[in-house]
């Protein structure tokens, strides 16, 4: 048995943050509880110095450089900046290179996952064949492979009668339908998004419109089939307001957003900084604030760091011809740390959307601070004041839009299922 | 400008000092008239096509200026069809570079040769009311000559179909019209842009006919701007399209020619400056 002692148990479900004790045992939490937990011959103490301890990070969305792109990542560098960013677990995209759309490739996914890291990996794979939008893949034996959602990434389904049959499928199979809603055309060439910022600068812009219709597409459609449906990014007022409406209506719903929407906004861009250009473009300071505050009423419900690996070569390029995306496991917790210590989130309601969300939403047996869950946990001080310097990232990749800011908060020891695999000392 | 117009052009200003021009869009004009700047103020003058170079290899920008930064060239001369690319030359090398046109962002040396041409033609570069008509959203011109007139105090106009005007250009301060004569009236100046074909993407106009009807610039609808108003174009022009072929030719309006001369005068004086302290 192992007891964690002496922590700030940050507990998501209850929304509350209260001093006490943890014991686990053979990877799962056998007792929480504000009191001295008794201590037997064999067990281990690990005090936790009264730093916060808080329920593994769910990632929701991460991309691996396996199969396909090793050169940008792979699971043992992804897995080392996972534990250092405190992520105990990585829900992974299936737009790798090939894409994971059968249920064999899938199963090489997980062999290679489980060789090279301790985190736990939770993959999803692909909605249609190669991401073509044409041909469903197959949806049941992929579930059987372990297959925890599907999407085409950042492939929007432009056929709406094959994007219908996929979602019923799904439904019948009681299987999460991740969309990237983005109207493929309004968006198609754009760098940024449209406003003052992209017109002076000379980009193509792409109206926040282009995510209210590619979200009204496919909440019709979820309406039409009552398939589960995850919008993995919503990052604008007028996404949210048709969100909020579906919501309304009791489908069976629910967002996220990246960290970076969270934090940065369109013209943090500056001059043509391409470790800024993510999918899709930052936004306005009006909607980021419209989207914190979704964020709060628990519209948007999950937070993840869209970590997406580029080589050096593919982000040295001029704006617009420069590849999309930005690494954030380990970035993700001190940048959300920013609206904590900016006081607009408190630590239960970030650690609900970075963990106890994202697990339930994806069924899993985690992001919860009691008895019988995973025990997942990441230790950290969210004072500790640093300026990332992004050469010393585990990603191989280092495109961090975090480069030379000044961050607060770092983890101190990453546990999962019980085994410390990161520690700080 | 003086020098320009002597018969022997050349001065020994910039003697020995090295200026590459790297063009990866095709241009007459430009090209030419840096180079004829460089040349008569004795720089050794090199040019780069973008067919020639090792960027058809595959070559990235930022490597062909490192390759480029490694010959201690003075001045670097960039053309790229992407925005942003002269700020990405320039955080990599170590000599002065001029933006000679990136993407839809900004082309300063034409913003500066056209305030030197209304200078010259109405006499003073402040009060004046200025009409930039056409394809907005796709022109640097256009957003180098916002940026330049409106700070020297101009009343500066924006003239052309909505959808060829970039989203939320009224808050860099101008005026917004959609009727090329309402946008005319009692102007001091009228600069035509060129409908950029090759940057069309989408619906953006019906047709070069239905364009000419609405947009064309003729003797008619100058009408509508002050008697003695100047006519500008940046070039290559389109006759036919954005302006009637005999008003770009006629000496009492349009001012065309002056600006491609003025244009050589003003990249001498840009690359003079940027040589001064070196």
């Amino acid at each position: 048995m192992q007891i964690y002692s002496n922590a700030k148990i940050v507990d998501p479900e209850k929304g509350k943050v209260f001093t006490g004790n943890i014991a686990v045992s053979e990877g799962l939490i056998v007792e929480v509880s504000r009191n001295r937990i008794e201590s037997s011959d064999n067990s281990v103490v690990i005090d936790c110095g009264s730093h916060f301890l808080a329920p593994g990070i769910v990632d929701f969305g991460v991309k691996i450089g396996e199969p396909g792109e090793r050169h940008k990542e792979s699971f043992r560098t992804a897995g080392l900046a996972a534990a250092m960013g405190g992520v105990t677990s990585m829900i992974t995209r299936p737009d790798t290179s090939p894409s994971i759309d059968n249920p064999e490739t899938l199963e090489f996914f997980t062999k290679r996952a489980h060789s090279a890291t301790e985190i736990r990996i939770y993959p999803m794979a692909t909605l249609t064949k190669q991401r073509l939008g044409e041909q469903m893949t197959e949806i049941s034996l992929l579930l059987d492979a372990g297959a925890v959602g599907f999407t085409d990434c950042d492939s929007f389904i432009v056929n709406s009668k094959v994007m219908a049959h996929c979602l019923e499928y799904c439904s019948q199979n009681k299987a999460l339908v991740i969309g990237h809603p983005q109207d493929p055309w309004l968006s198609g060439g754009a760098s940024a998004t449209s406003g003052k910022f992209a017109t002076l600068k000379g980009l193509e812009g792409v109206s926040p419109i282009a995510e209210r219709m590619g979200l009204e597409r496919d909440l019709s459609l979820v309406e039409l089939t009552g398939a589960g449906y995850h919008a993995d990014q919503v990052t604008t007022r007028a996404g949210l307001d048709v969100l909020e409406e579906s919501i309304g209506k009791g489908h069976n719903v629910s967002a996220g957003i990246s960290v970076h929407h969270l934090t940065l906004n369109d013209l943090d861009v500056g001059e043509y900084r391409t470790f800024f250009k993510i999918k899709p473009p930052l936004r306005s300071e009006e909607d980021r604030c419209h989207v914190i505050e979704g964020l709060k009423r628990g519209v948007i419900t999950i937070v993840c760091s869209m970590h997406t690996p580029q080589d050096e070569e593919s982000k040295r390029k001029p704006f617009d011809e420069a590849a999309s995306g930005a690494v954030g496991l380990q970035t993700l917790l001190p940048a959300i740390l920013r609206l904590y210590h900016s006081g607009e989130l408190d630590l239960p309601l970030i650690f609900k959307t970075l963990s106890y969300n994202p697990a339930q939403r994806f069924g899993l047996n985690a992001g919860k601070m009691s008895k019988g869950c995973q025990a997942d946990f990441v230790l950290f001080d969210p004072n500790y004041p640093f300026i990332l310097d992004r050469a010393t990232l585990a990603s191989k990749s280092k495109n961090t839009p975090f480069d030379g800011q000044t961050l607060q908060g770092r983890v101190l020891k990453t546990i999962v299922g019980g085994k410390i695999v990161f520690s700080q000392d | 400008m003086n020098l320009n117009r002597q018969s022997v052009k050349q001065s020994t200003e910039l003697g020995g000092k090295t200026q590459i021009n790297i063009f990866f869009e095709n241009s007459t004009r430009t090209q030419a008239s840096f180079e004829l700047a460089g040349k008569r103020l004795g720089a050794d003058v090199m040019n780069l096509g973008v067919n020639t170079s090792s960027v058809g290899k595959g070559e990235t920008l930022i490597d062909t200026a490192l390759t480029l930064n490694a010959m201690k060239p003075d001045i670097l001369v960039i053309r790229h069809p992407s925005s942003g690319a002269a700020n990405l030359l320039a955080d990599k090398v170590h000599c002065s570079v001029i933006n000679a046109g990136d993407g839809t962002h900004e082309h300063p040396t034409q913003a500066l040769l056209d305030a030197l041409t209304i200078k010259r033609r109405r006499k003073t570069l402040a009060g004046l009311k200025i009409a930039i008509c056409g394809d907005i959203k796709h022109s640097r011109v256009a957003r180098s000559n916002i940026l330049l007139l409106g700070k020297m105090g101009n009343l500066v106009r924006l003239v052309g179909p909505r959808t060829l005007m970039p989203s939320q250009i009224h808050e860099l301060g101008v005026e917004i019209y959609h009727d090329l004569e309402d946008g005319l009236r009692g102007v001091d100046v009228v600069m035509m842009l060129r409908l950029q074909h090759e940057r069309m993407t989408g619906s953006l106009i019906p047709s070069v006919r239905e364009y000419y009807k609405t947009y064309g610039l003729n003797f008619e609808k100058l009408q509508a701007a002050k008697k003695d108003a100047i006519v500008m174009h940046p070039g290559p022009m389109n006759r036919g399209i954005e302006i009637d072929g005999n008003l770009a030719d006629d000496i009492n309006r349009s001012v065309i020619q002056n600006q491609v001369e003025f244009g050589v005068a003003t990249r001498m004086a840009v690359m003079c400056l940027l040589c001064q302290d070196t």
